[in-house]
């Protein structure tokens, strides 16, 4: 068609080829029309025979078939996590016909009580895909077997499935690292690819086995297949076999965190223990535990609800979940915060009268120890875990300086890079006060902040990160559970790695980490009882964060209150100091001082770690010498 | 042909001016009336059957009608000048409100596309906007000289482009696509030269593998499954094979109403919304399929014809985009379900089950209405 060059509107030709042109569509509209009837002729017409038989028998199937979950070892390849066969119910409930018949003869074959059939009437009505199977009971007997089969006549869509269960060999031990798989759930089926998870009837609930639930299901295979009128399989048509999930190799070490249980004895507690140059997480323990294999099958109510109202919390994970005030055990990371800030130097003396006083502040705030240190110097004030010292030291640096370095040792976030649920934690600053309180700052509360108490909270995997970023001089690594997945090793460093902490000097990182020495070898270390007869060097921190305020001169007695408002023992170490290879932080509730429980366990298990280690660290150095000598 | 038709089909003004009654003064359409009535009306029968025989859910479906001829009505007595003025403001709220979709929206199946109101209702904006969108490339282009230059090219793609943008991005590929297909018939029907229209038809071919790249994962494998459905037959591909299988079997003469064997075994997926035609075509066959399809086609015809006989540029262009992308509904509707078009979710216009379309498509024709009862009587040049 001609351009039209035509600069004022001409209505006339605009009407002109709009109904031209919208004929014409309706030309197109109708042509277009007539295709799609085309299209249904040839499927209702052409094709009807086909279609027909297709649909009236409806004898071709595809079925899911399930990938097999991947398994999971430990770090010297011992078997945490493992997939046993067992026998298991499944209805498909479009054939069962009269389903509450089907579902009452199969609570009657197996002598379920009374609420049987409600129960299995709600499994199978679980929203799945039409024609899919639904669970209804699982591990059964081989008694439990005979009989459905014997009167498998009388119960149409109902199949005996084969399948893998998981198991976890180590039981309680693991628990808070492993989390457990347990049956799908409607909440979850709403998330997951349908697709997928059409054959798969578990899914992970927490730990490795949530955070790493992609790679460890695999992708799903198919079969197609020929049923009779019954829906039972005749013949296999074709199949594409699932890819199995990928085995994941941890960090861990199963013998260090039995080790671990073993030594958190009847405490309530947490111990972490990190390798530093990996950030390799070695053991995560958090007592009480309790069995995981008792929610893979579905744990019943009675013993849900036992674990779920005791007292020590059992289900809790303490490590990642548990938010404690770390107490003294992050002075080693003040002492750095105050250096860097120039807030003390190397040398900075402090009179210690027994506390310390704001200006123009009539509250005193105390040093654990009464009668005070008097003069102490950085150094000492570490080793002698004194408060003064510390106080003196927040005051000069300020809330936001001291905030802001904590940070940077990654207290107030979540620096893991696949431990599922890890918290934050609390580091407390100004702009977080005015959101949360909506109060300003005050000063006082920069003093309790600057001997770990106050506001401040972290979890003991922050602690033992902290510490591991201290061994490696800020240098940071996440700390991380897995080690390599299907034989890929973990990077190192990823985009969400925090950036390295560099000092103005360096020499700082060691002036700190002599001091922790001296806590545990030190004539005044409040960790030398636990360091008694060390054959290697060991750096360490106790802590004990209180439960609650002391009013006014009130005396701490741990005789006059009930245990739950005893303090936290905490306590920090790696080891060796010159070369560390692991980093722990030990948490136990309501024991009293840091440096009477915590410590011993931060001691044992480094022993426990360290000692087969150097003894063939030696003989290997010996060994090459040896050779190397004619 | 078509001038036949209109000859025989009497002008509905003039047949009701001899007796002015409600449907008169309602600023109603009988012929669109009655037709829409029908469609509803069988729509009704199919969704009964396409729930599972479930009452309450085509009650609902009832309200929903109800309040959608509600709107339509509404719509219909408002005068075309009105549309024109207020058309920008629509735009510019709707866009608004797409871009709050995107930061503040409900999300439904991976996609983010629902805005809620507490305590009153929840709608997509998106919905709205294809009205929004011929709305305000007609009022914008029927003040400017036609056939559209490039420089009323260009305005007309930035006004198109950002919408389509934030709804695709929800991600809605099937209302992105009607709402970008409103866009263009306006543009076409405005008298784009023939030069142009080739021209962009190719740079739109050489546009695909770009578009390809910025798919959704799902989108794509919904593409690639088109092609090849046995290539996912536990996912997608089941929905068009149980799809095609349904149709299929329902032969000549159908199953007959409640007895699809394949819907009522819930082998179809989504059979009450965007694969309800599969019902249609199992229980009442060829023949149901037909009548549909011929009523679909005189809504459009009676659609078309009102935009002929529309008397300024806006209404004309407004009418017939309307009309128009009516069938773009009916056609990628059918063509998805019956396997030669990949699945994009647009349901089956006034059929399926669902509420926030059937307002949008009722005052569509609302506005139809309106351009053709508020005709002056004396012709303007």
């Amino acid at each position: 068609m001609a351009e039209f060059r035509h600069d004022i509107k001409d209505s006339d030709l605009e009407k002109h080829i709009f109904q031209f042109r919208a004929r014409l569509a309706l030309v197109l509209v109708v042509l277009m029309i007539l295709g799609l009837f085309a299209r249904m002729v040839w499927l209702q017409v052409w094709q009807y025979d086909a279609h027909a038989a297709r649909s009236e028998r409806n004898r071709i199937h595809v079925e899911a078939v399930p990938p097999t979950r991947g398994l999971i070892y430990d770090r010297e390849g011992r078997l945490l996590a493992e997939n046993l066969p067992s026998h298991s119910l499944t209805i498909v409930r479009e054939r069962a016909g009269n389903l509450d018949l089907v579902l009452r003869r199969i609570c009657d074959l197996l002598e379920m009580g009374p609420g049987c059939v409600d129960e299995m009437h709600q499994r199978a009505m679980t929203r799945r895909r039409p024609f899919e199977p639904a669970l209804l009971v699982d591990q059964l007997t081989d008694d439990q077997m005979a009989k459905l089969s014997v009167n498998r006549y009388l119960l149409p869509g109902v199949e005996i499935e084969a399948q893998l269960r998981r198991y976890y060999p180590m039981g309680e031990d693991l628990t808070h690292v492993l989390g457990y798989v347990g049956r799908i759930n409607e909440k979850e089926l709403k998330r997951l690819d349908p697709t997928q998870y059409s054959g798969t009837h578990y899914v992970g609930k927490s730990g490795v086995e949530r955070f790493y639930e992609d790679q460890l299901h695999g992708q799903v295979g198919y079969r197609k297949v020929e049923t009779n009128a019954r829906g039972r399989v005749l013949r296999v048509l074709e199949r594409q076999p699932p890819q199995p999930g990928s085995d994941i190799v941890l960090q861990i070490d199963a013998k260090l965190q039995k080790e671990a249980n073993k030594a958190l004895g009847d405490y309530r507690g947490a111990v972490v223990a990190i390798e530093p140059k990996t950030g390799g997480i070695l053991a995560m323990a958090s007592m009480p535990s309790f069995d995981p294999n008792l929610f893979v099958s579905g744990i019943d109510r009675k013993t849900y609800q036992a674990l779920r109202q005791d007292p020590d919390l059992p289900l809790f994970n303490r490590v990642t979940h548990g938010r404690y005030p770390p107490g003294s055990t992050v002075k080693p990371f003040l002492a750095l915060a105050g250096l860097e800030t120039g807030s003390v130097t190397l040398d900075t003396v402090v009179n210690d009268p027994g506390y310390f006083q704001l200006p123009n502040d009539s509250r005193r705030y105390r040093n654990w120890k009464r009668w005070g240190h008097g003069r102490v110097d950085l150094h000492r004030a570490i080793e002698v875990s004194n408060d003064t010292y510390f106080y003196h030291m927040a005051y000069i640096m300020g809330i936001d300086d001291l905030s802001q370095t904590m940070q940077r040792f990654g207290f107030g976030s979540d620096t893991s890079l696949d431990v599922e649920g890890a918290r934050p934690g609390l580091m407390p600053s100004r702009a977080w006060k005015r959101r949360a309180h909506n109060q300003p700052w005050y000063p006082g509360e920069t003093l309790s902040v600057g001997i770990g108490q106050g506001y401040w909270l972290s979890t003991p995997l922050q602690l033992a990160t902290a510490t591991a970023v201290l061994a490696e001089h800020g240098r940071w690594v996440q700390p991380r559970l897995a080690k390599s997945i299907n034989g890929k090793e973990l990077p190192l460093i990823t985009p969400d790695t925090p950036p390295d902490i560099q000092l103005h000097n360096p020499e700082y990182w060691d002036f700190v980490v002599n001091a922790l020495v001296d806590v545990m070898s030190g004539p005044e270390g409040t960790g030398r009882r636990a360091g008694r007869g060390l054959t290697y060097k060991m750096a360490g921190k106790s802590g004990t964060a209180q439960v609650f305020s002391l009013a006014k001169d009130q005396e701490y007695d741990a005789d006059k209150l009930p245990e739950h408002l005893h303090d936290h023992a905490l306590f920090i170490s790696f080891a060796p100091a010159d070369d560390p290879q692991i980093a722990i932080s030990v948490l136990a509730e309501n024991s009293g001082g840091g440096s009477g429980v915590a410590g011993p366990i931060a001691r044992h298990l480094s022993d426990f770690y360290l000692l087969p280690r150097l003894k063939a660290q030696q003989a290997e150095k010996e060994g090459s010498t040896d050779g190397e000598t004619p | 042909m078509s001038q036949d038709f209109m000859r025989q089909m009497p002008d509905a003004e003039h047949h009701l001016s001899r007796r002015p009654g409600l449907i008169f003064r309602l600023h109603l359409d009988v012929w669109l009336l009655s037709i829409l009535l029908l469609l509803m009306a069988g729509g009704l029968f199919v969704l009964y059957s396409a729930s599972g025989a479930d009452l309450d859910e085509t009650l609902s479906q009832v309200y929903r009608l109800l309040f959608a001829m509600g709107v339509m009505v509404m719509l219909a007595q408002v005068h075309p000048r009105h549309y024109r003025r207020l058309a920008p403001f629509a735009y510019g709220v709707t866009v608004l409100m797409l871009i709050v979709v995107l930061i503040e929206g409900v999300h439904a199946k991976g996609a983010q596309r629902w805005l809620v109101i507490p305590g009153v209702f929840r709608f997509q904006p998106s919905e709205i906007m294809k009205l929004a969108m011929p709305l305000t490339l007609a009022a914008w282009l029927s003040g400017r000289p036609l056939p559209p230059r490039w420089k009323e090219l260009l305005s007309c793609a930035v006004i198109l482009a950002v919408p389509i943008l934030l709804i695709a991005k929800q991600p809605d590929l099937g209302t992105s696509l009607l709402v970008g297909a409103a866009g263009i018939f306006v543009v076409l029907l405005a008298g784009l030269s023939w030069r142009l229209v080739g021209f962009f038809s190719a740079l739109a071919m050489a546009g695909l593998p770009a578009l390809w790249m910025v798919m959704h994962d799902y989108q794509r494998n919904r593409v690639l499954t088109f092609l090849n459905p046995e290539r996912d037959p536990l996912g997608a591909g089941w929905n068009i094979i149980q799809s095609k299988t349904a149709i299929g079997s329902g032969g000549i003469y159908g199953k007959g109403w409640l007895h699809g064997t394949q819907s009522q075994l819930e082998f179809l997926p989504e059979r009450h919304t965007d694969f309800i035609i599969a019902v249609l075509g199992e229980e009442f066959g060829l023949i149901g399929m037909s009548i549909l399809m011929v009523v679909y086609l005189l809504l459009i015809w009676r659609g078309i014809q009102i935009a002929i006989n529309a008397q300024d540029t806006f209404s004309r262009l407004l009418a017939g985009t309307i009309s128009l992308t009516f069938f773009v509904y009916v056609f990628v509707n059918i063509g998805m379900v019956s396997g030669i078009l990949p699945v994009v979710g647009v349901p089956l216009p006034l059929v399926s089950y669902g509420g926030t379309s059937s307002v949008t498509l009722l005052a569509g024709f609302g506005i139809l209405m309106s351009i053709h009862t508020h005709r002056d009587l004396i012709k303007r040049a």
